[in-house]
């Protein structure tokens, strides 16, 4: 029990579920072993002469019924995960950039451009004329340029590709790897793992980086963007996490699943005066929004409402008996909490046309409708108060943190508004204070003890002067355990925490949610294009870690920062392990290619050490290994500036 | 920690703007928003805000919206527990603290108390401005320190003063500490103040610490040639070209916090001898930000560390203070102990080069007395005779090397040196010569300054100091034809004449794109740069800032179009510029960087030309002051029909040629007229027009072309027959 989570909040509920009899993600994990076969990545489904199962001594022999080794057989499997994973981000994508369509088209219910400047700014990335020209004029184009991203059939590529560094473009094209259209490259993927097609591991791998590429440079990146436009471009605020975040005496309504459109709206009508007297009128004396998952985070950037927890906690927030309503849209929701929610009050919510569960009451969302959706939601769940069947019990445990790190932020808190810049943290990089950058990134895993290998590694890095970022479930697991907090500096390395005693910061930066780890793609072109650290992705001292990465989307999102130069460590076992060939490809291969690789690492000891010294390399690669003479600037020199 | 500095920085900020809005409300009771405001004399309006915004302060009611704006870039305070980053929200209050500053201060010069009274200078002038910014440019002056607040003792003011001015740096002070401020604690000790001392007292309260600000963002814009409202560059300018740190000594109050972090902006640290938190990481500035508990013998060392500075120091054998920080200071008669020359008595300089073996390399002759065996009082004949052998010194260079004694003598402390040749006058003060400073210091000065500055040229320096009457006046006579024989030889010396022209990039250090072609004709726009300058430097630096110029093939002999200028401008100007014509200021004439000492502007309804130098503040006829014009013409941008110039161009023969040369000259100011009376004359004379003198309009005759125009008229002024200028 005790390695189920290090997280007191989750044992204290884990404990109500034993007692009381609840089954819950941990304890099915528990019960259900992992197919072994399928977690290898050895067993072929794709028609129905076989399944096959390469599997035993003698794996590397047997060949499935159409031939196929465990090498073509696990790089399908890859393919297929990817294309799964590269699909869900950029199909949230393709829904903002609908909504903004819609909002420019006017033919939304309350949905407005909320950032024009980063509206201008995304158009001047896409190479729109935006000066002079009305915001709805604008935000039209850039929606019909980047819909044109996802089904594009003529020749050309994905729009922001061009905003990766040039050395970086040219090594995509070098190997015929830039994506063409999300939509393309999924269903390319499809096509080509489907029985008798595409049967080469390193081909097959090269469309995987391709699909994953379309993700991290084309859907995830205009998901963030556009969410930006219509809500605002995220900076600091502070808020908290875990489940003490939810209130005994208040109407609760979690938020859970991706996507920003609805959530946000929910926010804003909770804060109408009628609304509020009708919880009042329940005898709630208010009303507590919380979050989690990704969605948690997307409210959290830019509204600061607190998150509930990651994405094991999905279930342990029902099982407070404190929730009245969750409302969730898509991806990483249980179908258990059908089951699980009736068995308390909890209205169980579902809003995507795209998704729908058993045991769930559905209402459709759509942004004509909006706000009077959002508001027939958040009644159903004040109607749901006095409902409270059961004791509430909501552990004491939360956390203060501090969020909103959008790489807008990043440059203006480095320098205000009139400085903004990355220089200060490239600076700091070359002169070692900051060691290197991580990303520490991804979802729980209930293989694994919640939270433990997340913290475990961000505590390393800290203590190593390693600036580390978060996004998704990991930012949130940081949060819990106060690593978002500026008092938390204390924990880091001498020179780390100079700089963020200077700028004000906590160790860790909550960068967003999954899809906003497309921001962090932003960041380090940002830093490559400030100087001074190479000219590319792979010359940076920063790698990606998902300590505890459970989802296809979290594979697709570790192929394109692998692609993009960055060495990435997977927590857990390799779903490739059955193929030594495709294991080489994404290691060997990659980093030969496109100079970052991808690896499978469970024990996270193994993750520190293995970040540290590739840190270390690059570090020495960039001759900034060690200390250097304090260059001063006679007349000469200062010639040479850029001014 | 960085959260305290922020806390009270912010806190600061609040303050300023407070006080700056009352000051603004009490202003407009006083006067209405319609009153005029500006800083007498400078173009650029407030340049602070003028640079950082783009908004144009010309009336009081103009300072409300950037009011506005100080007032939403204000943030609060960090919080104590789960506080939001607060670097860039201090940034911006310092921003935010530079607006308010420079509205108070503007504020002040339209209901007072004045900001120029008592030892307090207030703004600069564009005058002092440019002649000062040339120093920047030039390397002279390697920066400049801000200092804040008041040394403990007047004893370690003077030493931190004179410590800066020997190391070149301009002390711009403003502030006191608890009463006490630095620059009257310098007063208090008779240091001269002022910018010819460098040591330069802009105000009592920190507030006045703007005008450095102001400064500094008007070098962006003048030299550096960058737009207003372009604040990202205008501040990345000053990070990587101006040099400048803020000095705190003592009680760092809020107001300090909230101005420094307005300086870190520009890129410019701060030290303090106090105990307050210090920002090490660097970024914002090159290096760190705030460094704290400095001690006082060690705090010049460390802010020059701090900011990235590398400062070239040659030590002089002499007993006082050594550097071009004393250039300006001045000697007057009753200070004096002695004094030569000027007419009181007979008095040259002379570098000559001489044949290797007949030069003794260090060798320092004093023939006739020194100052200890001299009354107070003396004047004495004065001989200075510096013989040199090089392989690479050419004769050419002599009249170069010359011209640096007047430099290298003033920048002893207590000596003063003005004039050259013949008419050389110098004095010692008083107060040097009780410290031991001697006539045959001269020579140690001569010798270690002409082996560090020109070590490529000049291999062995003999210098002979005379004062003996006799002796003075036999080599009189012979220095006289030496000269005589020199400026024959400059006559000769014509564009048509030399195969190679030198470039002048010595200012791309402040305007990026700005080339100057200097020809034997056509001295630099700064007048400081002559053909045989260029020429010398180049051999003293290949690598440096003056090249030679193949003058290639002449494209167009009237408008002095050479194929080896367009390219080498093309290549030197980063592309900006393709083409460029010596000899006209009508078609792509020659940029300037923004340290021209005059300004020529096409006014048409004379069909003439207008000449206005940069002492000059008044309104001229083409409608706008020297400062305006200034900031048209800065910066390496070609304008068509405004350039800058060099004064010595307006009397050579080749001066706007393609326009039609002097005779379109229709108005300079009296001033200026009158300084180059000698060569217009002859110029005019050599044109056939020998009373073209008395037809060129000043400000006694007016200052409008309708002012002027009847004058021209009657005097029958030649550019009103001339062909059409337009």
């Amino acid at each position: 029990m005790a390695n189920r989570s290090v997280d007191p909040a989750a044992l204290e509920m884990l404990a109500r579920a034993d007692a009381e009899g609840y089954s819950t993600a941990f304890s099915r994990a528990e019960q259900m072993k992992p197919c072994p076969i399928g977690a290898e990545g050895a067993c072929c489904r794709n028609c129905y002469m076989g399944p096959c199962r390469l599997v035993g001594k003698d794996a590397d022999e047997k060949r499935g019924v159409c031939g196929a080794d465990v090498h073509v057989i696990a790089a399908r499997n890859f393919v297929r995960a990817v294309a799964a994973g590269a699909a869900a981000h950029s199909d949230h994508g393709r829904d903002l950039a609908l909504t903004l369509l819609a909002v420019a088209r006017g033919e939304t219910d309350g949905y407005q451009i909320r950032d024009e400047a980063k509206l201008r700014r995304v158009a001047g990335y896409l190479g729109i004329p935006s000066e002079g020209r009305p915001k709805e004029q604008v935000a039209e184009e850039v929606a019909l340029r980047l819909l044109n991203d996802f089904g594009r059939q003529e020749p050309g590529f994905v729009s922001y590709v061009s905003r990766a560094p040039k050395k970086r473009q040219e090594i995509w094209a070098r190997y015929g790897v830039t994506p063409r259209a999300v939509d393309r490259e999924v269903v390319e993927g499809l096509h080509r793992t489907h029985i008798g097609v595409d049967q080469e591991p390193e081909h097959l791998l090269d469309h995987a980086v391709r699909t994953a590429l379309s993700d991290g440079w084309g859907g995830s990146m205009l998901a963030t963007d556009l969410s930006d436009v219509l809500f605002g471009t995220p900076g600091a605020r502070t808020s908290a996490a875990n489940l003490g975040v939810l209130k005994a005496d208040e109407v609760n309504i979690v938020l859970h699943g991706h996507e920003p459109t609805l959530s946000e709206m929910i926010v804003a009508v909770c804060q109408e005066p009628e609304l509020q007297a009708y919880a009042v009128s329940k005898g709630a004396t208010g009303i507590n929004l919380a979050g989690i998952c990704c969605t948690a985070n997307e409210v959290l950037m830019r509204q600061g409402i607190p998150s509930a927890g990651n994405f094991l906690h999905q279930e342990l927030a029902l099982l407070t008996g404190a929730v009245d309503a969750m409302v969730v849209d898509v991806q990483c929701v249980f179908a258990g909490l059908g089951e699980l929610a009736p068995k308390f009050h909890t209205e169980f919510i579902t809003t995507s046309p795209k998704a729908q569960i058993r045991g769930a009451r559905h209402i459709e969302f759509d942004e004509q409708h909006a706000r009077e959706i959002a508001r027939q939601i958040v009644r159903i769940a004040i109607d749901n108060f006095p409902n409270r069947r059961r004791e509430v019990h909501i552990p004491g445990y939360k956390k203060d943190l501090v969020a909103g790190f959008s790489h807008e932020y990043i440059e203006y808190m480095l320098g205000g508004r009139f400085r903004a810049s990355f220089r200060p943290l490239n600076d700091n990089i070359i002169n070692g204070r900051i060691f290197g950058a991580a990303a520490v990134v991804g979802c729980n895993n209930p293989r694994r003890t919640q939270d433990e290998a997340t913290l475990y590694i961000i505590k390393e890095l800290l203590a190593h002067n390693v600036l580390v970022v978060a996004t998704g479930c990991g930012a949130i697991g940081a949060g819990k355990y106060g690593y978002l907090q500026p008092e938390l500096m204390e924990a880091c390395g001498s020179g780390l925490r100079e700089v963020l005693e200077a700028v004000g910061i906590p160790p860790v930066l909550h960068m967003g949610s999954c899809v906003d780890n497309s921001r962090i793609l932003t960041v380090l072109s940002a830093v490559v294009a400030e100087g001074g650290l190479g000219d590319d992705l792979s010359d940076l001292p920063a790698v990606g870690i998902a300590p505890e990465w459970m989802s296809e989307k979290a594979l697709s999102i570790g192929t394109y920062v692998a692609a993009s130069g960055v060495y990435v460590l997977m927590g857990s076992e390799s779903p490739v392990k059955a193929s030594s060939e495709v294991t080489e490809i994404m290691t060997r291969g990659w980093e030969k290619k496109f100079g970052g690789r991808m690896e499978f690492e469970p024990d996270p000891e193994a993750i520190v050490r293995k970040a540290l010294d590739h840190i270390q390399a690059k570090r020495e690669a960039l001759g900034i290994h060690q200390a250097k003479e304090r260059e001063l600037f006679d007349m000469e020199k200062r010639r040479e500036l850029v001014v | 920690m960085s959260k305290l500095i922020a806390t009270r920085g912010i806190l600061g900020a609040h303050s300023i703007v407070n006080k700056a809005e009352a000051k603004l409300h009490e202003a407009m009771d006083a006067k209405g928003p319609n009153e005029p405001v500006e800083f007498p004399n400078t173009g650029y309006y407030l340049p602070v805000i003028y640079g950082l915004t783009g908004m144009k302060v010309e009336k009081l009611a103009d300072m409300e919206p950037v009011l506005k704006l100080a007032r939403e870039l204000l943030p609060e305070p960090p919080r104590e527990r789960v506080w939001l980053p607060y670097l860039g929200p201090l940034l911006d209050a310092g921003i935010a603290t530079l607006f308010a500053e420079e509205i108070h201060e503007a504020c002040r010069y339209v209901v007072g108390p004045p900001p120029a009274e008592g030892i307090w200078l207030g703004a600069a002038t564009d005058v002092i401005m440019r002649e000062r910014g040339v120093e920047f440019v030039d390397g002279r002056a390697p920066g400049f320190a801000a200092v804040v607040g008041a040394a403990p003792d007047n004893e370690t003011a003077v030493k931190l003063a004179r410590e800066m001015q020997q190391k070149s740096l301009y002390v711009f002070m403003a502030g006191h500490d608890r009463g006490r401020s630095f620059a009257q604690q310098l007063a208090d000790e008779g240091v001269q103040l002022g910018w010819e001392s460098r040591l330069v007292p802009f105000g009592e309260e920190v507030y006045s610490q703007i005008y450095s600000m102001g400064f500094a963002t008007r070098a962006a814009m003048a030299f550096g040639g960058i737009a207003p409202g372009d604040y990202q560059r205008i501040l990345r300018y000053n990070k990587n070209r101006i040099f400048a740190f803020v000095i705190a000594l003592g009680e760092v109050t809020d107001e300090w916090y909230a101005t420094a972090a307005g300086a870190i902006s520009y890129g410019f640290p701060t030290i303090a001898d106090s105990d307050i938190p210090q920002i090490l990481p660097t970024g914002v500035c090159t290096y760190e930000h705030v460094v704290s508990n400095v001690p006082h013998d060690k705090i010049v060392n460390k802010a020059i560390e701090v900011r990235g500075l590398k400062i070239k120091i040659t030590e002089v054998p002499i007993p006082v203070a050594f550097g071009p920080a004393f250039e300006g200071e001045t000697v007057r008669k009753v200070d004096a102990y002695f004094e030569a020359g000027g007419g009181r008595s007979p008095a040259f300089e002379l570098v000559e080069s001489a044949p290797m073996e007949e030069v003794e390399d260090g060798r320092i002759t004093l023939i006739g007395p020194d100052l200890d065996q001299v009354p107070e009082g003396s004047v004495l004949p004065l001989g200075i005779l510096v013989r040199v052998a090089g392989r690479k010194m050419q004769e050419d260079f002599e009249p170069v090397l010359e011209r640096r004694i007047h430099y290298f003598i003033n920048y002893a402390e207590g000596a003063w040196h003005t004039a050259q040749r013949d008419l050389v006058w110098v004095r010692i003060s008083k107060k040097s010569q009780q410290r031991g400073l001697r006539i045959r210091h001269f020579g140690d000065i001569l010798y270690t300054q002409f082996k560090s500055e020109f070590l490529s040229v000049v291999d062995k320096v003999e210098v002979t100091l005379i004062t003996e009457e006799a002796r003075v006046r036999e080599l009189l006579t012979q220095a006289r034809q030496r000269y005589a024989a020199r400026d024959a030889r400059l006559a000769g010396l014509t564009d048509e004449a030399v195969d190679t022209f030198y470039s002048c990039t010595l200012c791309q250090s402040f305007a990026p794109n700005h080339v100057c072609t200097v020809t034997p004709e056509r001295v630099g726009l700064c007048g400081a740069v002559s053909w045989l300058d260029a020429k010398a430097a180049y051999e003293i630096t290949p690598t440096g800032p003056n090249q030679p110029i193949p003058k290639g093939e002449c494209l167009d002999e009237v408008k002095g179009r050479y194929t080896g200028v367009d390219q080498f401008t093309y290549t030197a100007s980063r592309g900006h510029l393709e083409s460029v014509n010596l000899y006209t200021l009508m078609e792509n004439p020659m940029t300037s960087c923004g340290c021209f000492e005059a300004i020529m502007v096409v006014v048409p309804e004379a069909n003439g030309i207008m000449i206005v130098n940069r002492e000059f503040t008044g309104m001229t006829p083409c409608g706008m002051k020297f400062s305006t014009l200034a900031g048209m013409v800065g910066g390496g941008q070609q304008t068509p029909g405004f350039m800058g110039i060099g004064k010595s161009y307006i009397i050579s023969k080749k001066f706007i040629r393609a326009d039609g040369g002097l005779p379109r000259v229709v108005w300079m100011p009296k001033e200026l007229k009158e300084f180059l009376r000698a060569g217009i004359e002859e110029r005019a004379k050599e044109l056939g027009i020998p009373d073209l003198y008395d037809k060129i309009a000043d400000e006694t005759v007016g200052t409008t072309p309708e002012e002027i125009l009847p004058f021209l008229e009657e005097k029958g002024h030649p550019a009103l027959t001339m062909d059409p200028i337009m």
